[in-house]
This record gives C-alpha cells, sequence and structure tokens, in this order.
C-alpha cells in the first residue's frame, strides 16, 4: 500500500527524519511510536505530501511526489495532530470539506458529495450534532467529526497523528475502536502515531520505534515494546506486562 | 449556515432596493419615493408612466443623484466583498481591503497630486497607481524571505504602508496649505459628477465579483489552514494569490474613485457573518448586497446631516457603524469571531 525509501526530511537546519525506509501492507495497522522530536509527525506529513522530502514514497505504484493534489487526497486522508476547528462552522459543513478532492475546481458539492457526506456522518454517530458548530462539540465528539472529514475523503489509506492525545482513556478506546471497526470493514489502511504505549501495542499490527529521525525498532507489538528498547530510546523506566491485545507498558519509580 | 436561510437573500435584496430608494429621495430637493420608483422604471425601454416629477425634479434624479447611489452601491458591494476575502483568505478578523498597503499606496498618490498641484483629473487614475505600486511592493517584500505565509505578506503590508505613510505624512507637513484637500480625499466622498466614474469602476467590480464568488468554496477549504487544505487537494498558495489580486484590483479601482473609505470592509463582513454563519458560499454574496445598501446610507447621511456641507463619508461609516456592530454582536452571541 505505502512504501517509503530513504526518506529524508530537512526542516530548517534540523534534520528531522534520517534515511526513514516503511512498508506498510493493503488492510494493516502501522503505529509509530518514538520520543518527543522523534520525527513521528514529519514521518506522516512526508507520507501524505505535505512536506518535501528526498527519498522515495509509493501509494501502490504511484510516487506520490507524482500525483496533483486532488489526486493525492483521494488516496491519502490525514487527521492531523491538532486539526484548526474554523469559528462558527458546523459539523455537516465541516464534513462537506472532506469531499473536495472530489468538487471540480470552482464548482459545488453533487447530491453524490451530500450523501457521502450524511454516510460519514451516520457512520461516526454524529447526527444529531451535525447541525452544531464544531466549536460547542466535546473532545471525543470533535475527534469524531475530524475524522468523519477524512474519511468522506474516501482515501483507502488513513494517517492519524495523535489520534488520541486529547481525550480521556474512555474516549481513546471508542475513537480506536471505531478506527478499528471501519479499518476492518472498508478496508483501510492506517498509519498512526501515538504516545500512549499500551494503548498503541493493542491496536496496531505492527510497530515501528523512530529515534532522532531513524527506524529504531520495527515489528509485532511484542517485539517494539521491550523494556530495553524504551530504556534506551525514551530513556524510561517501565516494566512490560504481557496483556490480552498486546504488551501492557507500566511506568515505575 | 443555515440561520435566517429562507430571509437572507429577501433581506438583503430588500436593503439594497431600500438604501436606493432613500437615497435617491432625499436630498436637498426631497422627491416623493413613488415618483422615484417610476422614474426609474421609465428607465426600462419601452415603459412609459407618468412619475409627476418636473424636468427640474427629474434632472436631480436621473443626473445627480442616480449616478451617486449607483457608485455607492459599488463601492461598497466591493469594499465589502473585498474585505470578507482578505478575512478569508488570511484567515483573520481584522483583515481589511487596505490590509496591504492598497490604501496608503492610493493615499501617497493622491497626496502627491494635490500637494504638487497636479492636475485634479490625474487623481483617480494616479491613486488607482499608487495602489497598485504598493501591492506589488508588499508582494515582492512578502516573497523575498523565501517564506511567502500569509504572516509574511501581512508583515511587509504594514511595513509597506508604514513607509508609504511617512511619506505622505511628510509631503503634508510641506504643504499645510493643502490639506484641508488633502484630508477629503483620504476621508472618502461619492462624486456627483456624472457616469464617469460608474463606467470606470464597474468592469473591475464584475470582474472582482466573478473571480471572488468563484472561488467562495475554496475559501471555506482555506478556512482549515493551509497544510490540511493541502491535504483535502487544494493549492492554498494559488488559491491566495488569486483572491488577493483580484479583492486587490477591485478594491484599488474603488479607492480611485472614493478614496478612503474605512470601516465597510470589516463591520459588513463580520455583520453578515454573525447573521448568516460563517459559510463565504453565504458571507460573499451577502456582504456584496449588505455593503452596498450600508454604503449607499452612509452616504446619504454625509450629504444630508449638515447640508449644504457634506460630512466625510469615511467619518459616517465610522460613526455609525460601530454602534450598529456593537448592537449585532450584543444580540448575537453564538458565532464566535
Amino acid at each position: 500500500m505505502i512504501a517509503a525509501r530513504g526518506l529524508r526530511v530537512r526542516l530548517g537546519a534540523a534534520i528531522v527524519l534520517d534515511g526513514v525506509d516503511l512498508d506498510v501492507a493493503p488492510g494493516e495497522w502501522v503505529t509509530v511510536i518514538g520520543p518527543n522530536g522523534a520525527g513521528k509527525s514529519t514521518l506522516l506529513r512526508a507520507l501524505s505530501g505535505l512536506v518535501s522530502f528526498s527519498g522515495t514514497v509509493h501509494i501502490g505504484e504511484t510516487p506520490i511526489a507524482a500525483l496533483r493534489p486532488r489526486e493525492r487526497a483521494r488516496r491519502v486522508a490525514t487527521v492531523a495532530q491538532a486539526p484548526t476547528v474554523p469559528p462558527g462552522m458546523t459539523v455537516r459543513e465541516y464534513v462537506l470539506l472532506g469531499r473536495t478532492p472530489y468538487v471540480p475546481p470552482l464548482g459545488r458539492e453533487s447530491a453524490a458529495d451530500h450523501a457521502a457526506a450524511a454516510q460519514e456522518i451516520a457512520a461516526l454517530d454524529l447526527v444529531a450534532l451535525a447541525d452544531r458548530t464544531l466549536t460547542t462539540l466535546s473532545g471525543g465528539e470533535r475527534q469524531r467529526a475530524f475524522l468523519a472529514r477524512a474519511l468522506a475523503q474516501r482515501a483507502p489509506l488513513l494517517l492519524l497523528d495523535e489520534p488520541t492525545s486529547a481525550l480521556d482513556i474512555g474516549h481513546q478506546q471508542d475513537v480506536l475502536d471505531l478506527v478499528d471497526r471501519l479499518r476492518r470493514d472498508r478496508g483501510l489502511t492506517v498509519v498512526a502515531t501515538m504516545h500512549d504505549l499500551s494503548i498503541a501495542g493493542g491496536y496496531a499490527d505492527r510497530m515501528v520505534l523512530l529515534a532522532a529521525g531513524r527506524v529504531a525498532a520495527a515489528g509485532a507489538p511484542a517485539e517494539v515494546l521491550t523494556e530495553e528498547l524504551l530504556a534506551t530510546h525514551y530513556r524510561a523506566r517501565v516494566r512490560v506486562l504481557p496483556g490480552e491485545h498486546g504488551p501492557l507498558v507500566v511506568p515505575v519509580r | 449556515m443555515s440561520r435566517l436561510r429562507p430571509l437572507r437573500w429577501v433581506a438583503g435584496s430588500l436593503a439594497v432596493v431600500g438604501a436606493g430608494v432613500a437615497g435617491l429621495a432625499f436630498g436637498p430637493v426631497p422627491l416623493p419615493p413613488v415618483a422615484v420608483a417610476t422614474e426609474i422604471i421609465n428607465l426600462v425601454p419601452g415603459v412609459r408612466l407618468e412619475s409627476g416629477l418636473d424636468p427640474r425634479e427629474s434632472a436631480v434624479l436621473l443626473q445627480l443623484r442616480l449616478p451617486r447611489v449607483v457608485l455607492g452601491l459599488l463601492v461598497g458591494a466591493m469594499l465589502s466583498l473585498a474585505g470578507a476575502a482578505y478575512q478569508g483568505v488570511f484567515r483573520n478578523p481584522l483583515a481589511d481591503p487596505y490590509l496591504l498597503g492598497v490604501a496608503a499606496g492610493a493615499g501617497l498618490s493622491a497626496t502627491a497630486v494635490i500637494a504638487l498641484d497636479g492636475p485634479r483629473t490625474l487623481l483617480p487614475a494616479a491613486a488607482f497607481a499608487g495602489a497598485l505600486a504598493a501591492l506589488g511592493l508588499t508582494y515582492l517584500l512578502g516573497a523575498s524571505g523565501g517564506d511567502r505565509s500569509p504572516a509574511a505578506l501581512i508583515l511587509s503590508g504594514v511595513a509597506v504602508a508604514a513607509f508609504l505613510q511617512a511619506g505622505q505624512v511628510w509631503l503634508m507637513q510641506r504643504h499645510v496649505e493643502d490639506l484641508r484637500e488633502i484630508y477629503s480625499w483620504l476621508l472618502g466622498r461619492l462624486a456627483t459628477g456624472g457616469w464617469g466614474d460608474v463606467r470606470l469602476l464597474l468592469p473591475y467590480v464584475l470582474v472582482t465579483a466573478v473571480v471572488v464568488l468563484a472561488h467562495r468554496r475554496e475559501l471555506d477549504v482555506l478556512t482549515v489552514g493551509d497544510e490540511e487544505a493541502a491535504g483535502l487537494g487544494l493549492h492554498p498558495r494559488h488559491s491566495r494569490l488569486i483572491l488577493v489580486v483580484a479583492a486587490s484590483l477591485g478594491t484599488a479601482a474603488a479607492v480611485s474613485v472614493s478614496g478612503l473609505i474605512g470601516f465597510v470592509g470589516v463591520i459588513v463582513p463580520h455583520a453578515v457573518r454573525l447573521l448568516a454563519g460563517a459559510s463565504y458560499r453565504v458571507i460573499l454574496p451577502l456582504s456584496m448586497l449588505f455593503g452596498a445598501a450600508f454604503l449607499t446610507l452612509a452616504d446619504l447621511i454625509a450629504r444630508t446631516a449638515a447640508a449644504p456641507a457634506e460630512v466625510p463619508i469615511g467619518v459616517v461609516t465610522a460613526l455609525c457603524g460601530a454602534p450598529f456592530f456593537a448592537l449585532v454582536l450584543r444580540t448575537n452571541r453564538r458565532v464566535s469571531l
């Protein structure tokens, strides 16, 4: 689905990504973890073609650099870490923005676009909130609206940057369960970045540990979430316990 | 978006018609509104109704007031549309059509023409050229850092405006005897000199309106920020460039015939936003309608409040606009800026 080779991103004088390789199979959920400043968000921005990079990123067979923005937006949908909340915009208007890659330039949405947006509003349980403005929603409701806009793009690849960082633990699980269900129902491929390692391990098929712009480890959650790797790259004192859906990472003093 | 939906277009159209008829009927020579409406209908080829106006009244109506009212409608529509477009493009509620130095460039050129005793017929052309030159300077400066972000453009607009205003103040200090005439231009006024200004401005208003309204959906997409807009398939820089150039051209044309009328470009789009929602598909056309009506009424006050003297229209827009805006803000707190 997505293949990155030798990905290198320089932001100003800093080299943020330094030779990252990444392969994600269709339908797979890969979660990128790593300490602050490791380059996780930049990796997602490079995968979606929103930051200039050297190296190659292929979506399917196509190099992402060869895609025009509209074509790219039909293949990759991104939920940013802290998406902009336009003041005064209703949920319905916001979700309709996700149809932009299908609306002709300078044109307006078709009936099919309205139907697609309505379908995502229903899928994310936002029907009762559709005419409310985004600014009046709670954090969990807003996150569902962000997801609905991304899903309205009908892109097979969904990139989620810290999708649960603003949510309490119950809402974190709600959102991730929802993404997992949508992934299975629609065959989506998911690449997410996350900070909560236990929750991340519970949902991902594979994990990639990024440190200082390089891949420090990659594999099944049990291979990446080890006390040694976390101590080395996070400088964290943790115990890793076996869990039902993946390793549980517990901080200790 | 759905607030006031059925009523908003009717309200906007009624505001334009009402302001237009009021602007035509009231003045030093009062004319009955029904007679005014009849004379206007008579302008339709083949229609000939009895209005009851004598030839002198008819001349006042058709040769003095009608061009001025039409000019007011066009300038008001243009400044409000440009203000709304700027606020969307720069995602800044304080953006107004003069943000990128258009006003300062026009102001300096007009001041130079008056202070250096140039022919006054040159004023519109000089103001237009000055506005475009300032805009070009702002763009060059904003792009020179390689950043080309909206913030860089706004900051270079501030720098260019400060630079040009310094030149203007220097000229004004050197030519104190011309201050009255310079201020009269700077504070804005609508001319009574027939249809010339209307003919000058109309093509710009039409082109700007078509271009900006065609981009109304893009403006909605731009509200999520450049990177997310790019992720949705837009070319944010292309859209911004087209919108800014179109809105600025229209503003420069409006300024060249009316001077610097402040406040309209900020207050009207915000009042519309508060009453009718946040989508630019509603804000842009409604701003044109209400902006046209607002400026026509402001001009009516400007020429009748202290008749036979005229109050500068820029003073009226601020004096009437600020309390009106406070009222709108107070009665409708549901939409945040």
